[in-house]
């Protein structure tokens, strides 16, 4: 009987711990005023968990309970260091005395928490990498080594990393806050901009042999709907829903011997349809609102495709509708170059061509590998060889990854026979 | 005539000197009335640079880093957090032409624990 209810205990834990760790520590930081002093006291507000709960069992609030023993904690660690480091006791004085009100209090505005967690670790005057590795590790949970792995560096490197930023908010005082309404819009797109910048690590792996690496799209996809549950705003929306639409075809993306194939190849009966349902609404709610974003944008193009029964189905006016739109808010080359492709479809391939070339000829997009390839697809259904071949081995000297170039020299082989 | 004497130096060689020196030099020159504002600045990693273009403050970690511009003028300001220091910093009427690098003060603290009496 003892035997069970302490693996009870045990299991609780463990499941309190992957559930909630996260929103505990976004607490104990507001109330301590430091990540590592929170995070200490979050460790040992778990330790202190397994040796009284077998003995005392589950508390009512385990929550409150874990908050309130963390605080208590810290605040008696601060008291014993103050032996050799007088200003240490000041501060204790002060976290004493902002003593919380009973259990209920401390569960309050976990929500605002978390959200004061996320736009600290993606505020602007940390340094872009740095906002990724915190975000990861503090909000998500995904320790230096996983994080490491994910973006091909090395733990120790992560990890410094993160000290450096914590030291930055420590030092510069970063406060611990949700930004003012005036204020918002640009901080959330930071925070945007991070969580986005994780699935692509994740959906196309930037070098390396696999296109795809499966974790980090999720793990986006966990923080974006996190994210829409304490900011509903409607870019954010818009994100989640352009990341579960373009998540959805994840199966259909590579070949069983990984080749890429392309969206008009891909075997739609692969793509996860609960997915695209998810996605396709989101995109409706953001749309209906007057506040959407290049978010959203991105999203409902996406969605158009998701919705097409087969490529044929595909509404290329609405696309390039929507690309219009998008090309008044940001007035971006890649966007001009996936609209010149939408043309093509359209309006035929030698429009499409044009437009393309105009973005070179600005000098724009000369570097990037899917400029390149996309003119030299054009070239070739419009039967240029020469060009077509130029443009191919222009994108091939420009892309690392394996799928990519296999796909770029099969197209180029295919020009050769064809000649 | 007043003069601004800016202090510049490689951050590690200046790890090798206490804060006695400078606040003894610095109480000096308070004392003879010569010195309006004296204050040292936390290391470079603690730098946040502000643009306002367009209308759009943008917010970049690091020093300013541009070698077209110069130095043009300076603000000691009080401020709660950083977030009021950027509000500060990008309504300053040149950041809309050039960039506001915002450097928190560190406090000087003698080898015997003494802080500065202003």
């Amino acid at each position: 009987m003892r035997e069970n209810s302490a693996t009870y205990v045990r299991q609780t834990i463990n499941e309190l711990y992957t559930s909630e760790s996260r929103r505990i520590l976004a607490t104990l930081i507001r109330l301590l005023g430091d990540f590592d002093v929170a995070e200490d006291a979050l460790h040992d507000a778990f330790a202190a968990a397994a040796e009284q709960w077998p003995l005392e069992g589950i508390p009512a609030n385990p929550r409150a309970w874990l908050v309130s023993t963390g605080r208590f904690k810290a605040i008696d660690s601060l008291r014993r260091n103050a032996r050799f480091d007088s200003s240490l006791s000041q501060l204790a004085d002060e976290l004493q005395a902002d003593t919380p009100d009973p259990a209920q209090k401390l569960d309050e505005g976990v929500e605002d928490d978390q959200l004061r967690l996320i736009f600290t670790c993606c505020h602007p005057a940390l340094p872009a990498e740095a906002r990724v590795a915190l975000t990861l590790r503090e909000v998500c949970g995904l320790t230096t080594e996983e994080i490491g792995r994910a973006f091909i560096t090395s733990g120790p490197t992560i990890a410094q990393r993160i000290v450096r930023a914590k030291s930055k908010i420590r030092e510069a005082r970063i406060p611990y806050r949700i930004p003012s309404s005036t204020e918002l819009p640009a901080r959330l797109d930071t925070v945007l901009q991070v969580v986005y910048l994780v699935f692509n690590e994740g959906y196309s792996a930037s070098s390396g042999d696999s296109v795809t690496r499966a974790d980090l799209s999720s793990e986006a996809i966990r923080l974006g709907r996190l994210l829409k549950e304490l900011l509903p705003e409607p870019e954010v929306l818009g994100l989640v829903a352009l990341m579960l639409l373009q998540e959805s075809r994840r199966n259909a993306r590579t070949s069983h011997d990984g080749e890429l194939v392309l969206l008009e190849n891909q075997n739609r009966a692969l793509w996860n349809r609960a997915y695209i349902s998810e996605g396709a609404a989101l995109v409706e709610k953001a749309l209906s609102t007057r506040r959407f974003g290049p978010y959203s944008l991105q999203a409902a193009i996406a969605a158009v495709h998701a919705q097409a029964p087969t490529p044929e189905d595909t509404d290329w006016t609405e696309i390039v509708g929507l690309y219009d739109v998008l090309l008044g808010l940001t007035s971006s080359p890649v966007v001009e170059l996936n609209r010149a492709v939408a043309v093509a479809m359209c309006d035929g391939a030698e429009k499409g061509l044009k437009l393309i070339d105009a973005i070179l000829d600005r000098g724009e997009l000369t570097d990037y590998h899917l400029a390149h390839s996309a003119r030299a697809d054009l070239c070739r259904r419009l039967g240029k060889q020469e060009e077509a071949r130029i443009s191919y081995l222009t994108a091939l000297a420009l892309t690392k990854q394996e799928p990519e170039r296999r796909f770029l020299e099969k197209r180029l082989g295919e020009l050769g026979s064809a000649g | 005539m007043k003069y601004l004497c800016l202090v510049y130096s490689e951050e590690k060689k200046l790890e090798t000197m206490t804060d006695d020196e400078c606040m003894e030099y610095d109480a000096e020159l308070r004392k003879n009335g010569q010195c309006l504002a004296s204050e040292s600045l936390q290391p470079v990693r603690t730098a946040t640079t502000v643009k306002v273009r367009n209308g759009k403050v943008s917010v970049m970690d690091g020093p300013y880093a541009e070698t077209k511009e110069q130095l043009a003028g300076f603000y000691l300001i009080n401020a709660n957090d950083l977030d009021e220091a950027i509000r500060i910093a990008s309504s300053i009427p040149p950041a809309t032409v050039g960039s506001i690098e915002i450097r928190p003060i560190r406090e000087l603290l003698s080898t015997k624990g003494e802080r500065r009496l202003l």
